[in-house]
């Protein structure tokens, strides 16, 4: 059996399948994964995330930390609460995890890391920390829910202590704050509005209860994937990974090149391959045949070169297959994926396909 | 859990199967199958016509959440596939027993019904499954 969270007898008596995730039982639907995305497009949805790793960073040189350890820039994290998102590398320049990095105050920072990568992410961030003198805590004792969909945050606000809910709602996107015992932030992983909410571990039950009986609808992680994947935004261990750079990951507008003279860890290698020519892309693709899109499928471009599909899956939004892919390098629309063993036709897209409950690629 | 329908036979592999009247057998997925899978969006369905063999892959249905093989029960020749499975395979989901059904074959000799579970034998495969 795998770690619980702390809402884990809640699941079960909403009737959850449970799926080991990185160790944890986590679930991963109540019943209808396609009514669950839906709600999150249309209405809300909650999902348990305190497997998520919280990690908090304090010091006086946390920030000039973080300017070396990410490969975007916290010096654009001006404001408190502000957010950013961010690549974590290697020395050659692969993905060692992505991640959320939270302002707090000048000596303290804020991490969400992948659950899968927990142990490795730990053990690099200490080992970089160590000349920077900041110290590194994980909160593993805060549960972490995600309530999204365009009701999402007036359904939760009366959850909010009054004194600090209109602050709460006026939060602007990829901010948060501290609301007492709560930390609030208006992110997510679903492509629709709404806040990602931390709070110690004894509170998650009450407001999980609190939310469904307010007609929020629980959601399990197979809905968050299809939501991500609508929604364009890339998993960690499937799009990239230790071996790929964020620039053949679709992940070029999370580094940050300038100020040119700022070292961050693999920075040397991603200049040179940002200079070359035959870097893979990294795009969306729309199945135009009748099927399904799935992961580490093969993709022919005729006359340049094979790809793979990175995640693939069905859209309930759109009602066709969707999925993200690594290319080869090339001016191209049209391609072919190997479905076994048959060639079907995929389109190139503008991602992301799916935004704010609406559809935004042409089907 | 729901009953397990009594006059069908079927696999370790969660399909069933319906001995007809004209020698046919009619093939689908369980219940505990289509729930362990979740909605489907995709049936890929074989040819009439086509010979199968026992063990073989014949048809792939695919939920949102994956794609899985369903493999012929018996030896035998595709009689007829359940067409209308293309525009709503999320009947799988509401009518796993009945409307879902997915292929239908006719056997090329006697079945050897010891190589198939009886309702019984079905059940108790879940009862370990989940235990």
């Amino acid at each position: 059996m795998g770690k619980k969270t702390p809402k884990h007898h809640k699941h079960i008596e909403a009737g959850a399948r449970i799926v080991d995730f990185g160790g944890w039982d986590m679930p991963l639907h109540y019943g209808s994964q396609k009514e669950e995305h839906h709600a999150v497009r249309t209405n809300a949805g909650i999902f348990d995330v305190s497997h998520m790793t919280i990690v908090d960073l304090k010091g006086e040189r946390v920030r000039d930390f973080l300017r070396f350890l990410l490969s975007n820039d916290v010096a654009r994290l001006k404001e408190a609460g502000k957010a950013l998102y961010t690549c974590m590398l290697n020395e050659d320049g692969g993905v060692i995890d992505d991640l959320i990095v939270y302002f707090m105050d000048e000596s303290w920072f804020r991490l969400v890391v992948n659950a899968a990568t927990r142990d490795k992410d730990l053990a690099w961030i200490n080992k970089q920390a160590e000349p920077f003198d900041v110290t590194v805590s994980e909160r593993a004792e805060l549960a972490m829910v995600a309530v999204q969909g365009p009701n999402a945050r007036e359904l939760v606000a009366p959850c909010i202590e009054a004194e600090w809910r209109q602050t709460a709602l006026d939060l602007k996107p990829f901010y948060g704050m501290e609301a007492g015992d709560l930390f609030i932030a208006r992110t997510g992983y679903t492509g629709e509005d709404g806040w990602e909410i931390v709070m110690p571990a004894a509170q998650a039950t009450a407001l999980w209860d609190r939310l469904l009986a307010a007609g929020v609808v629980p959601c399990g992680l197979a809905a968050r994937d299809t939501l991500r994947l609508e929604a364009a935004m890339n998993l960690y261990g499937s799009d990239m990974d230790e071996t790929i750079s964020p620039l053949e990951a679709g992940l070029d507008w999370t580094i940050a090149w300038e100020p040119d003279d700022r070292d961050f860890i693999g920075r040397g290698p991603l200049e040179e391959m940002r200079a070359d020519p035959a870097r893979r892309r990294f795009v969306g693709l729309l199945l135009e045949d009748k099927g399904v899109l799935r992961n580490h499928q093969r993709i022919v471009v005729e006359g340049i070169g094979e790809g793979e599909i990175t995640s693939g899956g069905f859209s309930p939004t759109i009602g066709r297959s969707i999925a993200l892919a690594r290319l080869p390098a090339g001016d191209y629309d049209n391609a072919q994926v190997d479905v076994r063993g048959k060639l079907l036709n995929v389109r190139v897209v503008k991602t992301p396909f799916v935004r704010n409950g609406q559809v935004r690629i042409e089907v | 859990m729901s009953e397990l329908p009594g006059d069908l036979l079927y696999t370790s592999d969660h399909e069933w199967l319906r001995r007809e009247d004209d020698g046919s057998v009619t093939i689908g997925i369980t219940d505990h199958a289509q729930a362990a899978l979740g909605d489907f969006v995709y049936v890929e369905l074989p040819e009439v016509g086509q010979d199968v063999d026992i063990g073989g892959d014949m048809a792939v249905v695919e939920s949102v959440k994956a794609a899985s093989d369903v493999y012929a029960p018996v030896d035998g020749t595709v009689v007829a596939v359940n067409e209308s499975l293309a525009d709503d395979p999320e009947k799988i989901n509401a009518s796993p027993y009945e409307d879902g059904w997915i292929v239908k074959l006719q056997p090329s000799g006697d079945i050897d019904e010891g190589t198939l579970l009886t309702p019984d034998a079905y059940q108790n495969l879940l009862d370990e499954e989940e235990a």
